[in-house]
């Protein structure tokens, strides 16, 4: 229940085209997460598998049904927003139970239905508030709790956390894959942070411009991005791109490397790759970031290499190293920024 | 520390002369409802000795109340305002709901047009219109009916409803509307239920703008609607200005009384509408 199928699916406002053509299959029970910068059609997408937006071509299928111009409440799905979206004159159980009332269901299965939903989120407190009475993480969390009593197919989440402070975004992120894992429905996520892709998905969509760039499992991504696109993308810090003679000595136009995968060395201890002097440095404790200057080397975008060390390591600002990228761990792209396979 | 605590903060001069600017306002405006509310409780002859003075004990005299209740008419009078106030009123303000919800939240060919025109209804006066309206009251069959009256200012007061309140409703949660897509409610259901209760104060707003020029409007019931049945206070209170000699204090207590309705209709508006569960339904 609730595979999706999307075929060229396009979406133009006015003269704007916002999707052009995407093609997209998610098996049941899979949990997708979209992500790209902003204004790249991520919400558009999600509207129009919504039902919200209509989409100006393509096909789409909900468990192999034509859905083009059903109604939302129609197509099987439950959708939660950025912005909570929680009718303010309805208590938290009524508001959880509006979908059901509108589609006739008998009034104690609606009891039976928001009190099993509530009991999963840990709302029993609050059923009897209204959304103003709510803190910010409640009313996510009664937000989630409305799309779950609908039991849909498939579920769509518009970044949900990002109303949310660090500390508990972290938490919500943790009880959404455990809903996952127990509810087994399908689940479609956007957003344009890093780690909910990374932890959450099964299967990431990178989107550019309202064009799929690349689909896979995270570490897949991670391991072998099909661009530059999505190699910088995924990833934190981004991956450092060197062209020049160091890239076209590995016969390629461009080349990247993380920055965990960069060995770093005193100058003195022997030459590395690149040598340059230090021009920053960020301890973490657990990790410590070196951002270090390397003139005579073609850094593309900043100028400067990132490198990441595990430890707490002290150099300097302008103490000079010498940077060695670990074997096998160098990504090459062509001309058109395409990888070349190793 | 004990300097911040300091209660008695000097005024600074530029909000002291906000202050007089808006207290000689509120006088200039007030000053004109006090003279004829308090002349209202005068004997006549009190009322030329000295109309500025407050009625006392030896001038007080209810005559024109007398006079005023005592025939019959008026009260029907009353009746007559409040039938086409409160129409007028309910018909502005549903259409105008409605027609500023359909202009903010669906896209359609000729959408800022529309929106275009109906403002255009804020510039043009609807007087300027006065013969034919009479033209079209006469054809229909309307003269002299409540209906005129009712349909000549939900004309008049459509075009600053809906400007008013399709900015309000843009401001509206696109997120919550959704939401009630994706629940099943109908647009109907999420217009009342989800839209008009958080536009409410700009209801309130308009409500009260469109009010009070209907109540207080002489020139359309004199035209379309003078006959007796129809007849709105104002122009019921004309009967008592004769042309050779007038009841001044039938005048003034018949104004006296029409500010009443006015009045409460105001109270109910800006406390009841403005009231209610707005806050919370967004981040
Ligand atoms: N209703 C609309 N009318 C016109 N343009 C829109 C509309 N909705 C979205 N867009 C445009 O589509 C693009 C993608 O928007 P969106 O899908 O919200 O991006 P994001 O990936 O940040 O969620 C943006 O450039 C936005 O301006
Ligand atoms: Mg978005």
């Amino acid at each position: 229940m609730g595979s999706l199928s999307l075929s060229a699916i396009s979406k133009s406002f006015g003269v704007v085209d916002v999707l052009k053509g995407v093609d997209l299959d998610v098996a049941a029970g899979e949990f997708v997460v979209f992500v790209g910068p902003s204004g790249c059609g991520k919400s558009t997408l999600l509207r129009v598998i919504a039902g919200l937006d209509e989409q100006t071509s393509g096909d789409l299928r909900i468990d192999g049904l034509l859905m083009n111009s059903v109604p939302p409440a129609k197509r099987g799905i439950a959708m939660v927003f950025q912005s909570y979206a929680l009718y303010p004159h309805l208590t938290v159980a009524r508001n959880m139970g509006l979908a059901l009332s509108q589609e006739g269901i008998a009034a104690a299965d609606i009891k039976r239905r928001v009190e099993t939903a509530s009991a999963l989120l840990r709302l029993d407190a609050l059923l009897d508030r209204r959304p103003a009475e709510l803190s910010g993480g409640q009313r996510q969390r009664v937000a989630i709790g409305r799309a779950i009593v609908r039991q849909p197919s498939l579920f769509l989440f518009d970044e949900p956390l990002s109303n949310l402070d660090a500390a508990l975004r972290a938490g919500t992120r943790i009880e959404i894959a455990k809903l996952h894992r127990q509810l087994g429905a399908t689940m479609v996520y956007v957003t344009h942070d890093q780690v909910e892709a990374m932890t959450l998905a099964d299967k990431i969509v990178v989107l550019r411009g309202g064009i799929v760039e690349q689909v896979g499992r995270p570490l897949e991504l991670y391991a072998r991005p099909a661009n530059l696109f999505v190699a910088g993308f995924i990833g934190s810090p981004t991956m450092n791109f060197i062209g020049g003679d160091s890239a076209a000595r590995l016969r390629a136009a461009t080349i990247g490397v993380r920055p965990e995968h960069l060995l770093v060395a005193p100058e003195s201890a022997g030459a590395g790759a690149w040598i340059g002097a230090v021009s920053h440095a960020e301890r973490l404790g657990a990790d410590t970031m070196l951002y270090v200057d390397v003139p005579e080397v073609d850094v593309l975008g900043a100028g400067m290499l990132t490198a990441r060390i595990l430890g707490d390591i002290d150099y300097a600002v302008g103490d000079r190293v010498g940077l060695t990228p670990q074997a096998g761990k160098v990504y090459r792209f062509d001309d058109d920024g395409n990888s070349i396979a190793a | 520390m004990s300097r911040a605590a300091s209660p008695a903060r000097p005024w600074p001069l530029s909000r002291a002369a906000v202050h007089l600017v808006l207290i000689l306002y509120a006088a200039l405006c007030l000053g004109p409802v006090l003279l004829v509310v308090g002349n209202s409780f005068k004997s006549r002859a009190a009322i030329f000795g000295a109309p500025l003075s407050l009625p006392g004990p030896a001038t007080f005299d209810l005559v024109g109340y007398k006079t005023v209740l005592g025939q019959g008419a008026f009260l029907h009078y009353f009746a007559n305002s409040l039938i086409v106030t409160v129409g007028s009123l309910a018909a502005v303000l549903l259409f105008g709901a409605m027609a500023a919800f359909a202009l903010s939240e669906y896209r359609f060919p000729g959408n800022r047009l529309l929106g275009l025109f109906l403002s255009l209804g804020i510039m043009v006066p609807i007087r300027l219109g006065t013969v034919a309206i009479l033209n079209m009251m006469v054809a229909t069959h309307l003269v002299n009916t409540h209906l005129a009256l009712i349909l000549i200012y939900t004309a008049q007061g459509l075009p600053i409803a809906v400007f008013i309140l399709s900015e309000f409703m843009q401001g509206v949660s696109k997120d919550l509307k959704d939401a009630g897509r994706i629940d099943g409610l109908s647009e109907y259901t999420i217009f009342f239920r989800l839209v008009l209760p958080l536009v409410r104060p700009a209801v309130a707003t308009v409500a009260v703008f469109t009010m009070i020029p209907i109540w207080n409007d002489l020139w359309f019931p004199l035209i379309v609607a003078p006959g007796e049945a129809t007849k709105t206070v104002t122009l019921g209170a004309q009967v008592f200005i004769g042309q050779f000699v007038t009841n001044w204090n039938a005048v003034l207590a018949a104004l006296t009384l029409a500010v009443l309705p006015v009045l409460v209709l105001y109270l109910l508006f800006s406390r009841q509408l403005i009231r209610g569960i707005t806050a919370g339904a967004v981040k």
